[in-house]
């Protein structure tokens, strides 16, 4: 990992709040939460070979630590706002795993009620507002949700997340200036897994740490390792902090790696298979299993244990999916509009028009 | 009831609007200190602070973006485009997060946003800064589109916008600010989605919006000299559109000209036209005429401009040629 650029604001030295130590069961949810997405992500890619999912399906293997890690370091009030490859921090959430399942099969009972697909996923009662399917399209929306925060006077704060490929969209230098500007309580994190699909971050991005583009808005940056879930947990906490205690932003960069394609439909010939498994070798859930084990946290069969939990959660989690029902065809016309409540409705019923006095 | 020019009725509904709820908010370039830069936010800092009336930078996707996130979590923002030709630069913001999230969440979330500003060509600024978007908007399942021509509707349509707890598009006629009309005082609003009959009449019935109206009823006038009784009809809601209203006038006349200054190609006259041939063609005397502007760019020079645009001698050409 490339030095922090001095001209860089450090972080460290302007937040205040200590890092809570951990419980040994809060450790051990950490762990089970990776797991679950790992577990779940296996399972969804199971079912997109067996053409159970279609269109496009982003696989979150390798970076559970990232959305599990940050996470962590929030209330559960608190906004989450991410990109397409949005599994795991649905799961992290608290999104219920059967209604993801469910609306990667496109069913009524999914969490978007079959409407929104693998890239869209939503859950207002988890403070969870998606799932968005543009590059870099969301983040002007999380920094309206941080500024909304403010306005009402929440306390609360937002994290947003993007991928590497997303820094180079004029949405994302726009709203990290106006939230600078506006002093807004949000965290932008890009989860760097080194390739905008099949581009990697050197023929991308020019400029080495991407937390240089803080820089220039003199905004916070700070970077992490997204393989290491306690790096990641302590570093957004610092963040955080700095965002609920002096509303101020600040750009994360967490360092990751996917194991599977762009998408499900990736044949991956911009890597080798070599660069795959060596990365392997500093997988986030093996490296936490080992700590827990260091620590005697946990033992090697709890962790079995709890490992076929999460088997059998992602299990039922299909079959709930293939037992759901289709949406009816009706539905297709819901959801487009709110109901008014301070103005008269104004929708057209089709029989409007044809009245004709020749007919 | 007192005249109003349409920029004023605007920035009476804006304020009674903001009085009436704080979570209502304007954002925008140049709507605080300078005032709003057709002048439509004029005092309106000055009454509510800056917490809610905010100058922006030059960045309509930034912005944009950002008060449609801010109406996500429970705001009701109104967004101030300078030109509506600048939310070219915000379009994928209004497209797939204002319009399109509700439907994608399986209707989580509402959007109670109201983007506004000036529209509309005939003031030689050129093709970027000339366009007339609601075509462009209207084609996008989720948005409301409004183009007031009056005062009074500009002020009860802007009112109804806000209380939407939907997103709504509101094209403002840049040409039109300083036009002056009585508007209601106090509480006054205007139901979206309705039609209005500007000038009643039995030959014909001209379909127009914004700016176009006041040209159609400008040709209706010195078509009655010549003994023709032109009825218009003032669409005001671009979407949803009033076809209930446009059946009413052709089953009475039996004869339609469109009027838009939208450019030809899949503009909502054609819309229009297809629905009256589909729905009313045993009313029809006489095909379905459209008038637009002309198929080009629009070019600065004053005579060719306005020789795109959709005039008087157009209309007037086009009158007789339904008629005849």
């Amino acid at each position: 990992m490339p030095a922090a650029d001095p001209a860089v604001k450090n972080l460290k030295a302007s937040s205040s709040s200590r890092l809570p130590e951990l419980q040994p069961r809060q450790k051990i949810e950490l762990y089970r939460q990776m797991l679950l997405i790992r577990r779940f992500e296996e399972k969804a890619k199971q079912a997109f070979t067996q053409a159970k999912i279609k269109g496009f399906c982003h696989l979150y293997n390798g970076q559970e630590a990232v959305a599990v890690g940050t996470i962590s370091a929030l209330n559960d009030d608190d906004a989450v706002i991410t990109a397409y490859r949005d599994h795991g921090h649905a799961l992290t959430r608290g999104v219920d795993p059967n209604a993801c399942m469910a609306e990667l099969f496109g069913k009524i009972t999914g969490c978007s009620r079959g409407k929104g697909g693998s890239m869209h996923f939503f859950d207002a009662k988890k403070h969870f507002y998606g799932g968005h399917g543009i590059v870099g399209g969301q983040i002007p929306l999380g920094t309206g949700l941080a500024f909304a925060q403010k306005y009402l006077g929440t306390n609360r704060v937002t994290l947003a997340y993007m991928g590497d490929g997303a820094i180079n969209q004029g949405a994302v230098h726009e709203s990290m200036n106006l939230a600078a500007l506006w002093k807004l309580p949000i965290i932008y994190i890009i989860e760097n897994n080194e390739y905008s699909m099949g581009t990697s971050i050197s023929r991308s991005s020019a400029g080495d740490p991407l937390t240089k583009r803080a820089g220039a808005f003199d905004m916070a940056a700070i970077q992490a390792n997204g393989m290491d879930i306690d790096d990641v947990r302590a570093k957004t906490f610092e963040a955080v902090s700095l965002a609920r205690t002096e509303s101020q932003p600040t750009l994360m960069e967490i360092r990751t790696y996917r194991y599977f394609g762009h998408s499900m439909s990736d044949p991956g010939h911009y890597r080798s298979k070599e660069e795959i498994e060596a990365r392997k070798q500093s997988d986030p859930i093996e490296l936490y299993k080992a700590r827990l084990l260091e620590q005697k946290v946990a033992t090697e069969e709890s962790l079995n244990a709890l490992d076929e939990e999460v088997m059998a959660q992602a299990q039922a989690a299909y079959d709930f999916a293939e037992q759901s029902p289709e949406p009816e065809l009706a539905t297709v016309f819901e959801d487009i509009f709110a109901p008014e409540d301070q103005i008269a409705e104004f929708r057209p019923s089709p029989a409007d028009g044809k009245c004709c006095a020749r007919q | 009831m007192p005249a109003l020019t349409y920029r004023e009725a605007l920035n009476q509904a804006l304020s009674e609007e903001m009085e009436r709820d704080e979570r209502v908010m304007l954002m925008g370039e140049e709507v605080a200190e300078y005032d709003g830069a057709y002048k439509v936010s004029q005092g309106l800092l000055k009454k509510f602070g800056p917490k809610r009336i905010i100058d922006t930078p030059i960045s309509e996707t930034g912005f944009s973006g950002l008060a449609i996130g801010a109406a996500m979590y429970g705001l009701r923002p109104v967004v101030e485009f300078m030109t509506w030709s600048f939310s070219l630069v915000a379009y994928d913001q209004i497209v797939n997060n204002a319009a399109q999230v509700r439907y994608m969440s399986g209707g989580q979330f509402s959007f109670p946003i109201v983007f506004r500003g000036s529209s509309g060509g005939g003031l030689q600024v050129g093709a970027t800064h000339s366009h007339t978007p609601e075509n462009w908007y209207a084609n996008v399942p989720g948005l409301t589109v409004i183009t007031p021509a009056f005062p009074d509707d500009a002020k009860g349509l802007l009112k109804s916008a806000i209380r939407s707890n939907n997103p709504v598009c509101f094209l403002e006629n840049e040409k039109l600010y300083g036009y002056k009309d009585e508007v209601p005082e106090g509480e006054y609003l205007t139901e979206i989605g309705k039609a209005r009959v500007r000038r009643e009449g039995s030959d014909l019935t001209i379909i127009s919006n914004s700016g176009s109206t006041h040209r159609a009823l400008e040709g209706a006038r010195r078509m009655e000299a010549e003994g023709i009784s032109a009825e218009v009809i003032d669409l005001r809601t671009i979407k949803p559109l009033d076809f209930a209203a446009i059946a009413a006038s052709v089953c009475k006349t039996n004869r339609v000209l469109i009027v838009e200054e939208n450019k030809p190609f899949a503009g909502w006259g054609a819309q229009v036209a297809y629905q009256v041939q589909r729905e009313l063609f045993d009313e029809l005397d006489a095909p379905v005429h459209r008038l637009t502007s002309l198929d080009v760019p629009q070019p600065y020079n004053y005579g060719l401009e306005q020789a795109v645009l959709p005039n008087e001698e157009r209309i007037v050409a086009a009158i007789k040629e339904v008629l005849a």
